[in-house]
């Protein structure tokens, strides 16, 4: 159908603008962290120092029964944020552990 | 010099991460040879005790907050980082800091550890909890890891004491004095960092390590730096928004920069010195978590656990109890044989046993809460119920941090209202507060205990759940409903605001320690036992005094009480509470247990007890009192089971506690909130309550 190819590219260079941030994956998913943006100075500083810097690898371990907060492993231990926290958090999807 | 003296160490603090064991290694150094305080002006809990050393000398040890970072956002971390600079009054500057590190989570409590070296205190890391990093298959080359940090690493397992020795050998040695950083920093934003210490050096009096870190605060602050011109001078806040702007067309963001450059070097260090297993085997806490974190089994566990603490609380305790007020029965009997009748008889008895006694009865219900609290804290399940919790506190527009405060609140307001201290948010942690007293306290329990046993028929529901048992969990949903309606309110029209962050570890489960959790079960009742013991006794023998003056020639001793001050006051403020289906014998406890509720019981044993003196009933217990009492005009019970729910929700709402406005008032440094919680929450009650009397009053017409 014409309709559908004209919708297609529209979709896929939508995507390609957005980026992928921590929200949006799956539990078992592993990614690397390229940025934090979009949150406060607070929330950001704390994110850091939590140990979500640039390069930093994780995984999400699972969601909250109710659908949020978000558990992921990273460096070696295991921290709970909220997907609101979590969407300031680009990733860079991996398709297996570092 | 003092002979005693060998060393010039004279204080030693211990830091940490939450859950990295630092409360644990503080008990295996000191013993029980420690006390708890507050830091003056703010309810961070300051914990000091002695330690001998090996050397003979014996210092002090100071225990401070459980922090992730020094960067100073939360109270807890802005005590932190004063007391290590020595700014806090009556609490010495640390000669030596011992920094626990916990072996299973290596990478990032190095990253606390960064930050204490850069102050150049001498540091001693205790790399904690050896025995489960072993376990997981985890080894750590110490020695390399202290040649890295430049500083002495000492491998502990605090709670079975090992590596005590060494450690304090190693404290004895003080033996950190490096004075090169050894992680790196983009070399223009060094440059500035250096450039800033010295400003603030010359312009404030700083010593070199805080100027130091009050330049890397105010750097990394960038977008933030307004928040920080009530501290420093304006010129210095302009160089700082200079600087940032500078830095920023270098393509440096100096708030990463100093947080990566630091984790930078730990991956370094780690990746020299650690060695974990490749293929990692699913740990014990991920399988349990597997089942506490379920969709369906999470939550069914985590309210079975809640049943399960009530049930203890309201069924096991009672066997305790029972032994207690038997004594206490014991004891009266004894004084009446040994002390001849009159006011001295009368008083001991009737005043100072009922009240104290009808009090300390309840210590095995507190004894039982406080032990399960701990126990919940100290295996990791606490985070666990704020996980599960977050989403539908953030319905009321609060934190899942929340949660456990108020859940502390169920033994008591006034640690969970300093519990609220985690949570970082001003407006949110006052919401908090305002709310957690109608959480139903521990104070409640002897009000609600004695009510429900006089009134609510003992039978049985699906053949497992009593009547009584339901209708106490039930006070409890209740106050537990009320308080996510009024926390909701709050964030609606007086404390607006976003719903904060939530950024949590979840920390490995584990055994917990049943010797601190006794420690801190045993403490907190002590607590509670001093104020039964002393404050309670005081107003015990007020409204002993009170029941029993002025006195009557002539009538029963129902005559007596009616004349005496106290009657006298309750009759006053009967036409008040005539509208919630009391009369003035109520307004008696109602005005007694202003200031502490649980004196309700207290007050009313004093008043039917002494009642009773005529008869040679021998001592009913005060159950039956309430039961049997009659109103001397129309002969109907006084005490009907309406009577007895307005009251039970009357308490489950107004706040009738002093010490929480006391503690309200510290924690909030003045005397509007504590006014304010204490208004609503008295509307609160007084409204609610009316309108359950007068729907019971329809429903009995009916």
């Amino acid at each position: 159908m014409p309709t559908d190819t004209l919708i297609m590219p529209k979709q896929s260079l939508h995507e390609t603008k957005l980026p992928l941030t921590l929200d949006a994956l799956r539990p078992g998913n592993y990614a690397v962290i390229e940025k934090l943006d979009g949150s406060s100075v607070k929330i950001r500083q704390r994110l850091l120092e939590m140990g979500l810097t640039r390069g930093t690898s994780l995984q999400v371990i699972r969601f909250a029964p109710l659908g949020d907060p978000i558990e992921i492993a990273v460096r070696g231990y295991r921290l709970s944020l909220r997907k609101e926290e979590a969407s300031s958090v680009v990733v860079r999807k991996l398709s297996e552990p570092v | 010099m003092n002979n005693v003296v060998s060393t010039d160490i004279l204080s030693v603090a211990i830091i940490g991460n939450p859950n990295a064991g630092k409360s644990s290694l503080f008990n295996a150094l000191t013993g029980m040879r420690q006390k708890v305080a507050n830091y003056p002006g703010v309810t961070v809990e300051k914990k000091e005790g002695r330690i001998l050393l090996n050397d003979g000398s014996e210092v002090t040890l100071i225990d401070l907050p459980g922090i992730y970072s020094l960067t100073a956002n939360s109270p807890d971390e802005i005590i932190a980082v004063n007391a290590l600079f020595g700014l806090i009054e009556d609490t010495p500057q640390p000669d030596v800091v011992i920094c626990v590190v916990d072996a299973t989570n290596i990478e990032r409590n190095l990253y606390l550890v960064s930050q204490i070296i850069d102050y150049h205190i001498p540091t001693v890391v205790a790399l904690n909890m050896m025995d489960i990093a072993e376990q997981q298959g985890i080894s750590i080359n110490e020695k390399k890891l202290s040649e890295e940090l430049g500083i002495p690493v000492i491998p502990t397992v605090a709670n079975k004491a090992i590596g005590i020795e060494e450690l304090k050998s190693a404290i004895i040695q003080k033996s950190y004095r490096a004075n090169t950083r050894r992680w790196k920093l983009p070399p223009a934003l060094d440059t500035e960092w250096d450039e800033l210490q010295k400003m603030l050096q010359k312009e404030y009096d700083f010593s070199e390590p805080r100027a130091l870190h009050e330049a890397m605060i105010l750097l990394s602050s960038s977008g933030n730096l307004d928040e920080y011109r009530s501290r420093f001078q304006n010129n210095i806040i302009e160089h700082v928004s200079k600087v940032h702007q500078k830095l920023e067309f270098l393509g440096i963001d100096c708030q990463s920069a100093f947080i990566e450059a630091r984790y930078e070097w730990i991956k370094k260090i780690c990746e020299q010195t650690v060695r974990s297993p490749k293929q990692k085997n699913v740990s014990f806490s991920d399988k349990l978590d597997r089942i506490l974190t379920h969709k369906f089994w999470g939550f069914a566990i985590f309210l079975m656990l809640m049943a399960l603490m009530f049930q203890a609380i309201f069924s096991w305790a009672t066997v305790p109890m029972d032994y207690i007020n038997s004594g206490f029965d014991w004891l009266g009997v004894q004084i009446t044989h040994i002390l001849p009748a009159g006011d001295l008889q009368h008083l001991l008895v009737n005043g100072i046993l009922g009240g104290v006694g009808a009090v300390v009865a309840f210590l095995p219900q507190i004894l039982f809460l406080f032990l399960f609290l701990g126990l919940l804290e100290d295996t990791g399940y606490m985070a666990r119920a704020a996980f599960i919790m977050d989403r539908v506190m953030r319905k009321v527009g609060l934190h899942g941090k929340s949660f456990i405060p108020l859940l502390s609140s169920f033994a008591c307001a006034i640690p969970a209202i300093m519990a609220t201290r985690t949570i970082e948010n001003r407006k949110d942690r006052l919401v908090t507060m305002l709310v957690a007293p109608l959480m139903s306290c521990s104070a409640r329990l002897p009000v609600y205990t004695l009510l429900i046993g006089a009134f609510i028929p003992h039978r049985m529901i699906l053949g497992f759940f009593s009547l009584p048992g339901l209708t106490m969990i039930g006070l409890y949903l209740f106050g537990m409903i009320v308080a996510l309606l009024m926390a909701w309110l709050f964030k609606k029209t007086l404390l607006t605001g976003d719903t904060p962050a939530f950024i949590m570890e979840l920390p490995a489960y584990k055994m917990p320690s049943l010797r601190s959790v006794l420690l801190q079960m045993w403490e907190r009742s002590m607590l509670f036992l001093k104020r039964a013991g002393t404050f309670i006794l005081g107003v015990s023998i007020i409204l002993w005094f009170l029941a029993t003056y002025p006195k009557t020639d002539q009538g029963s001793s129902a005559d007596q009480l009616e004349h005496s001050f106290a009657g006298q006051t309750g009759h006053i403020i009967e036409p008040l509470i005539k509208p919630l289906g009391f009369d003035w014998k109520i307004g008696i406890g109602l005005i007694a247990s202003l200031l502490q509720r649980e004196v309700f019981v207290s007050t009313m044993g004093t008043i039917y007890n002494i009642k009773d003196t005529d008869h040679n009933e021998g001592l009913l217990s005060l159950r039956q009192h309430l039961e049997q009492d009659a109103d001397p005009v129309t002969g109907k019970p006084t005490f009907t089971i309406l009577t007895a729910i307005c009251l039970m929700v009357y308490y489950a709402l107004a706040m009738q506690c002093f010490s929480t406005v006391a503690v309200m008032k510290r924690e909030t440094n003045g005397w509007k909130w504590p006014f304010f919680q204490l208004a609503y929450m008295t509307g609160l009650a007084y409204t609610t309550t009316f309108i359950v009397y007068r729907i019971g009053l329809w429903i009995m017409q009916i």
